[in-house]
């Protein structure tokens, strides 16, 4: 027997565990969550919307796949879907009024290589518009709040996903990482919140932010169960081009004895700067100086381009981003709304116009500035040229470290309503996740602990090279287990 | 004043491969609207584009039959422009780093002086939706939305319309040689855009360019350039300025439109296309593919006059299309003499053709007489196993069902009477027959050979060797006794 009290603790593993000893049945495993969500989404508003005869009709085939043999580790897990993959039959808004309505017409890779696994794509988990911020306060819906301390924010893009995990209303959950989205989320709410490489996992069906940064991964409880999900999503797709063809190591096993012992961390120094809570930098440190007490050998390292990284970031993800967001129009699907005179223009503008909230339309000017003609050189242009330097920054760190070990973002999770109306400052608090897209390296947000005044969740960010998933992992469950 | 004209064309060729430039959709055409789409030509949310092989593959032929140099990478960019016909409101072409560069095509060779036309680059890209108005509303079909185009970029080379159409037409010629593209123009197969400019004689500085968009045929852009040279050399002579704009061509009324000009230019806001890798060709490659090229016209003409001991003339109309070309040597690779092949196929094939309604290039497509029938009919005639007349109707008849001309001869006995006592014992009798016409060919009347020639042929039912019975009855009429 499962009920809906035991999801906040139960992870893909035990679950996996539970239904293969015949425990409980992924039916009734997926009518707990359910049951969970009705429970407690009242004050959390992590789902948007939630798929209950089709999660329990997936169930039902889960258990049959079982009885006809089948054990696979996802075998009838449910997952929660940030509202940005498609899964066919099922809303698709990216928490966006100009795709209210819509209802995806395919699969997305990592949908389908879920449900090939037998996982249940159950709800859809809400989300900052279109993966712009990091609150989730700008879904055009409603805000999310944060389980720990309801009071603040889940942090974001994948707010949903954090919130739907750390408030025991979902096993796991799959969201996307842009700029920080999975591992700040993640960091807020104490999850474990994995952003593989960039090219690792298929961005086919993720409805595009910014295509050269954005990379799918998961948010779940536990490091062993991140990488049950990396295995089922990682790997080649004839569908994406830049999602590249390298084998897939086998992750869990990666994970076996895994210890800190000869484990080389490298300790950036421009992340320890003044200007970030003081609390989280104690955390982050103290959770170090556990790694060497236990035989790693720690060295601290430089980035010199860090400052440069937020501008960089803001020029080449929104320049993207007014390119990806152009076809929302009102022509094909979504919202569509003429002007009086029903022009083509008008159709355009007041689609557009009603349809994109206020960050979202803050971006796509931006990009569309740092590409207009005249601005191209001095903007984007060199923006490219930097991107190159903060990547040769991490290719120089690596050299000489396995992994590094940072803060994922100056504060705990902050109050609703703090960073809305102060974009820049709401940018800034990217410092420290966006770096790792910009080079397209993988990272992780492992918890280190709770500040004392109000307790709230700490995240340690772990990075490794591009496809070094592997030993990421294993210094990720190493550390959690020294930190447990 | 007298001015000097300069014609530039960017020519958009639709590539002639099975599916689409980014998606599998399939580029049949004919289908109802919006039947050949997916996700990715619909441009819907999470799709992502890959890039056809075979339209860059056709691309890089084209720049090596256009002697262009290939480049090493290429890249897509975007190009942002909103419109409906552009599902995701941005074109995924080439800006800065296009597969071909430079290259050229000759033109003026008959008569004038040959020169060669200067291209800047060809780039690949998709083409957009087509959009129908209609009283109330427009409607978009997506079926050709992301049809592969290459795109070729003429230098302002040209001095006349009558220029830009020759370049055109060679270009035609040569794409179509290549097997590149259909270039059908009243498919839509080959479109172009056009600048022309005007200068005083003598001036070395191009005049300001205005573009010329929407002809869709050769004929509309001779008359859309007509009409706009007339237009700047009028607006010159008055004292006025030609201002640089994109003007639409109205082939109705014969006359172009001004649409924007160079203030209102659209800003496309040009960048890489993150979704896609830049297409990285290895030398290796690139020389596998140029030794594969075809032969251009010009040079296969030449090696059929020194290979084949062709005259000029056989050789270039066997030359001019590449299937009949390609016919011509599979029947001489399959046996037939040279130039036997060349006349009958020059001749009787191509007058066959004729009146079945077909053209030279459906030589390809002859069942009835692939060239290895051909050729064993054109042996047996060269071997003299059967005359001229029993080798034509024969050749109808394997037009028109097919067959294997060697059975069909040994069946029916239709192999030419060539026993020298046989013709001779029909000679006899023939002469035996008609005394008048040997009496007139004893008189010196030499037609009356040819009469007596009949005779045999007749008695022979068609079989006798021309040639022997007309030196049998030659020779038995000179030691006939005076």
């Amino acid at each position: 027997m499962i009920t809906p009290k035991d999801i906040s603790a139960t992870t893909v593993a035990s679950a996996r565990d539970a239904m293969r000893a015949g425990l409980y049945t992924s039916e009734e495993l997926v009518r707990a969550v359910l049951a969970a969500i009705d429970e407690k989404d009242g004050g959390i508003g992590a789902y948007l919307t939630v798929d209950r005869e089709g999660a329990i009709a997936a169930a039902a085939e889960a258990d049959a796949r079982r009885r006809a043999g089948e054990s696979g580790d996802l075998l009838g897990i449910p997952v929660a879907m940030k509202d940005i993959f498609n899964v066919k039959g099922q809303p698709c808004t990216c928490a966006s009024r100009i795709l209210e309505g819509y209802v995806a017409p395919y699969d997305a890779t990592v949908t389908a290589r879920l449900r090939a696994a037998g996982a249940i794509p159950c709800g859809r988990v809400n989300m900052d518009e279109f993966a712009m911020g990091a609150s989730t306060e700008h879904s055009a819906f409603h805000p999310t709040r944060n389980p720990v301390a309801p009071d603040r924010v889940p942090g974001g893009s994948s707010g949903g996903s954090a919130a739907a995990v750390s408030g025991g209303m979902a096993l796991c959950s799959l969201g996307t990482d842009t700029g920080g989205s999975i591992r700040q989320p993640a960091s807020f709410c104490g999850c474990v919140g994995l952003k593989p490489s960039y090219g690792r996992v298929s961005r086919y069906g993720v409805t595009a932010f910014a295509s050269s940064l954005d990379q799918v991964g998961p948010i779940t409880r536990t490091v062993e169960d991140a990488a049950l999900l990396l295995q089922c999503i990682a790997g080649a797709d004839p569908h994406d081009q830049t999602c590249l063809d390298r084998p897939v190591p086998d992750y869990a096993a990666a994970l076996r004895g895994a210890s800190t012992e000869g484990l080389r961390i490298g300790v950036p120094r421009e992340y320890f700067a003044e200007g970030s809570d003081p609390e989280v930098l104690s955390l982050v440190r103290a959770a170090i100086d556990k790694a060497a007490a236990a035989g790693a050998r720690v060295e601290e390292v430089s980035l010199p381009h860090t400052e440069y990284a937020i501008a960089v970031y803001y020029i080449c993800a929104t320049a993207e981003a007014s390119a990806n967001l152009a076809r929302f129009d009102g022509v094909r699907y979504g919202a569509r709304r003429v002007g009086p005179d029903g022009s083509l223009a008008s159709l355009y503008d007041r689609s557009r116009t009603d349809g994109f909230g206020p960050e979202v339309k803050r971006r796509i000017l931006l990009g569309t500035w740092v590409l207009s003609s005249g601005y191209r050189d001095a903007y984007y242009r060199r923006a490219l040229k930097v991107r190159t330097l903060v990547r040769r920054d991490f290719d120089a760190a690596f050299a000489k470290c396995d992994v590094l070990m940072c803060p994922v973002a100056p504060t705990p999770a902050f109050k609703l309503d703090s960073t809305v109306n102060d974009p820049l400052k709401a940018y800034l608090c990217d410092a420290f996740t966006v770096p790792a897209n910009l080079a397209g390296l993988c990272g992780v947000s492992v918890p280190c602990g709770r500040t004392a005044a109000d307790g709230l969740p700490v995240g340690l960010q772990i990075l490794g090279p591009a496809f070094g998933e592997p030993a990421l992992l294993r210094a990720a469950a190493a550390m959690e287990a020294l930190l447990r | 004043m007298k001015y000097t004209i300069d014609i530039g064309l960017e020519t958009h060729v639709q590539l002639k491969t099975r599916t689409k430039m980014f998606c599998g959709c399939s580029l049949a055409s004919g289908a109802e609207p919006n039947v050949n789409v997916c996700p990715v030509c619909l441009g819907l949310p999470g799709a992502l584009p890959r890039a056809n092989r075979e339209a860059v593959r056709l691309t890089v032929i084209s720049g090596l039959m256009l002697g262009s140099r290939i480049a090493k990478r290429a890249e897509f960019d975007r190009k942002n422009y909103f419109y409906p016909d552009m599902s995701k409101n941005y074109q995924i072409s080439e800006d800065a780093h296009p597969l071909c560069i430079g290259g050229g095509v000759e033109i003026g060779g008959a008569g004038g002086a040959a020169r060669t036309v200067r291209l800047n680059h060809i780039h690949l890209e998709e083409d957009a939706a087509k959009i129908n108005h209609y009283a109330r509303h427009s409607g978009v079909d997506y079926n050709r939305c992301g049809t592969p185009l290459m795109e070729i970029v003429s230098e302002p080379d040209l001095h006349s319309p009558d220029e830009a159409m020759e370049y055109l037409q060679t270009l035609r010629r040569i794409l179509v040689y290549a097997g590149v593209s259909d270039c059908n123009l009243e498919d839509g197969n080959m479109r172009s855009d056009v600048n022309v400019s005007v200068r005083p004689e003598g001036s070395d500085r191009l005049g300001t360019k205005v573009e010329i968009k929407n002809m869709n045929t050769f004929k509309g852009i001779h008359a859309a350039l007509e009409f706009e040279i007339a237009r700047q050399t009028a607006l010159i002579d008055a004292g006025g300025a030609v201002i640089q704009e994109t003007r639409r061509w109205d082939g109705d009324l014969g006359e172009t439109f001004s649409m924007r000009t160079k203030e209102n230019a659209h800003d496309y806001r040009y960048f890489p296309e993150p979704d896609l890798l830049p297409i990285e060709l290895p030398p290796e490659l690139v020389e596998q593919w140029r030794a594969e090229l075809p032969e251009l016209p010009e040079r296969k003409k030449e090696r059929f006059a020194s290979q084949f001991g062709l005259p000029a003339y056989d050789a270039g109309v066997l030359a001019a299309e590449r299937p009949l070309a390609e016919y011509f040597e599979s029947t001489v690779s399959a046996g037939a003499p040279a130039k036997l092949a060349a006349n009958w196929i020059m001749g009787d094939v191509l007058r066959l053709l004729g009146a079945a309604g077909k053209e030279a290039a459906d030589v390809a497509s002859l069942s009835t007489l692939p060239p290895a029938s051909l050729a064993s009919l054109l042996r047996l005639v060269e071997g003299r196993t059967i005359n001229g007349p029993t080798a034509k109707a024969l050749l109808e008849e394997l037009f028109e069902k097919g067959g294997d001309p060697a059975a069909i001869v040994k069946e029916r006995g239709l192999a030419q009477v060539s026993d020298a006592g046989a013709v001779e014992e029909l000679a006899r009798r023939a002469i035996e027959a008609n005394p008048k016409p040997v009496a007139e060919f004893k008189a010196g009347k030499k037609a009356s050979l040819q009469f007596l020639v009949g005779q045999v042929m007749k008695l022979s039912r068609g079989k006798a060797d021309p040639k022997l019975a007309a030196q049998a009855l030659a020779k038995i009429i000179e030691d006939m006794p005076q």
